[in-house]
């Protein structure tokens, strides 16, 4: 009986010890997997906003995802007069209406393809189409294209860093 | 200590230590496999050598293999395909060797269904074979980002996307599974990681599992029979071998086993040698490219029938499907009702249900690899349904079906 209730302390010392260790390695193992202070800190992209010309699709870099960046015609913004969906999500740099979004479907991460003449996007992979503001005209993409974080800054749109205008896109649940 | 006496032969010696000839009864000579099987039955040995060719010619490609995203592509595509002296055939046995081990998996598994492998006892078998099927899926998925090509770069941002887990928008979950915001070297190097030995190591315990779980039900047989092994076993040993209903594992059963698997890797080295290209898509000859999507993004063709469940709903209904479809062949043993371990011939509603399983999935590969437009989509969603309507009606079939 005395041996016993020993083996059962020694069983639960043990099992306290081990839950500590597996607790704690679990912790590293999972703290293993994060993104690394590099890739994180080379999270910004600076965009001069003063040479994009209307109605040409760019495709920029940020975040290794590629960034649309549409400056928009006249014909654009007179088509959109009446969609208020679609007027929130332009970004106002002095006069001109910028889509700066990320170029990947919300659906699973493909990148669409901008179509000229229909001024919308296709994405290959399962048939989404969004507009020229990045709306979905088609599912299955759940949303609209998702808006990077960005900052105004004169002429320059700072990405990755937070500005009251994205901040407030955000709020009103204009992006993620 | 245990009692040693000089040992009289090598296997003597051996025998005192390691008790080699109870470990060759146990695993072999009295290891009993039922008479009335037929050439389904071999499917195991042929994917225990798919397996041994799979890992054999991946120890060639490590040994050049580079796991950066700089020299992924060009390890494989310069150093390994001109530079190593059958450098080539590695690759082809690999990548041809990962295709066909689905082939046979496939077969394999829809052996166990029709003859209902998966009962009486048996659940751990299935079990055990289903977890078998998803580390094999991890290793394949895995192994396909390697060479960091379109369809690598692609798939890996597809795939890992089904972690945000729709609208619940986990992006946190996916930038912790990649490692960044995107595929890169965190990916490329823990996916490596995971393919030359986390998926292996898990791989090799489940087999070590699944032949364990086989042990005391023993393998069906092709009539449904139940026969008792002890018994039948007896008989054999007393000199009733042709009147016994079993025989040994080795070298009787085995030395079929080898002839069909000889067959097999004839088949195999066919494909391996002038019938390649089917394991080899030409988009991921292009190296890595973030900022250029492929104009069709789709798996293998083994993983198309899943792939087409989640393709014709809208995103949250699509995971939801395609979750569905992932787990639902693991709970077979409990979702068919009827007692009945017989093959499916005689289980009246069973064997529609049977056929047309087979067949929906079949056509779900084939719209899988179609573009998603028009008429196609319209097959593919109406297959889709069809595929969960199914296993939502087998436990009502099951239940009412006649004990036979």
């Amino acid at each position: 009986m005395e041996n016993n209730s020993r083996r059962g302390f020694m069983g639960k010392a043990f099992g306290a010890v081990a839950a500590v260790g597996a607790i704690g390695s679990l912790f590293a193992m999972k703290k293993s997997w994060d993104p690394l202070p590099s890739v994180r800190s080379a999270g910004f992209t600076t965009l001069d906003m003063s040479t994009y010309e209307e109605g040409v699709m760019i495709t920029e870099k940020w975040r290794g995802k590629p960034i649309f960046v549409l400056k928009k015609t006249a014909e654009m913004i007179k088509a959109e007069e009446s969609d208020e969906a679609a007027k929130v999500r332009n970004i106002k740099i002095g006069n001109d209406n910028f889509m700066v979004a990320i170029g990947l479907c919300t659906h699973l991460g493909c990148i669409p393809a901008f179509r000229k003449e229909q001024n919308d996007f296709l994405c290959a992979c399962h048939g989404g189409q969004f507009n020229a503001s990045g709306n979905v005209t088609k599912v299955p993409p759940p949303r609209g294209f998702d808006i990077p974080p960005f900052k105004i800054d004169g002429n320059k749109l700072v990405l990755g860093e937070v500005g009251p205008e994205w901040q407030s896109m955000k709020d009103n649940g204009v992006t993620l | 200590m245990a009692h040693f006496t000089k040992a009289t032969s090598v296997k003597d010696w051996l025998n005192q230590r390691l008790a080699i000839d109870k470990v060759e009864k146990v695993m072999m000579s009295e290891y009993w496999i039922p008479k009335n099987i037929n050439f389904l039955w071999a499917m195991g040995m042929v994917l225990v050598i798919t397996f041994a060719l799979l890992v054999v010619s991946g120890i060639f490609l490590l040994m050049y293999y580079v796991p950066t995203v700089e020299e992924a592509f060009y390890s494989v595509n310069y150093t390994i395909m001109r530079e190593v002296d059958f450098g080539w055939l590695w690759r082809h046995v690999h990548g041809v060797a990962a295709s066909v081990v689905f082939l046979i998996i496939y077969i394999h598994m829809f052996t166990g269904i029709y003859y209902g492998s998966y009962k009486k006892g048996r659940e751990l078998i299935w079990v055990s074979g289903m977890l078998l099927f998803v580390a094999f899926s991890a290793e394949a998925f895995s192994g396909y980002m390697l060479p960091w090509g379109q369809m690598s770069y692609w798939a890996g941002m597809v795939i890992t996307n089904l972690f945000s887990g729709g609208s619940l928008h986990a992006d946190g979950l996916v930038e912790w599974i990649r490692g960044d915001y995107v595929p890169a070297q965190a990916f490329l190097g823990r996916f490596f990681m995971l393919h030359v030995l986390l998926i292996p190591l898990a791989i090799l315990g489940l087999i070590g599992l699944h032949f364990g779980a086989l042990r005391i039900p023993h393998v069906n047989n092709q009539d449904g029979e139940e026969i008792d092994f002890d018994k039948e076993a007896k008989k054999y040993l007393a000199g009733d071998k042709a009147g016994s209903k079993v025989m040994r594992f080795a070298n009787d059963f085995m030395s079929k086993d080898m002839m069909v698997v000889g067959i097999f890797l004839v088949f195999f080295f066919y494909l391996v040698f002038w019938n390649y290209g089917f394991a080899m898509d030409p988009v991921n000859f292009d190296p890595a490219d973030g900022l250029k999507t492929p104009a069709h993004i789709y798996p293998e063709w083994y993983f198309l029938w899943s792939y087409e469940i989640l393709r014709p709903f809208s995103v949250d209904i699509g995971l939801i499907a395609f979750a569905f479809a992932q787990v639902i062949f693991v709970l077979l043993p409990w979702l068919d009702r009827s007692p009945n371990a017989v093959p499916a011939n005689r289980r009246g509603l069973f064997a529609i249900w049977f056929w047309v399983m087979l067949v929906n999935l079949i056509v779900l590969t084939a719209m899988g690899k179609l573009p998603p437009e028009g008429m196609f989509s319209q097959i593919g969603f109406v297959s889709a349904i069809l595929f969960i309507v199914q296993w939502l009606l087998l436990p009502i079939i099951t239940m009412f079906e006649k004990k036979v």
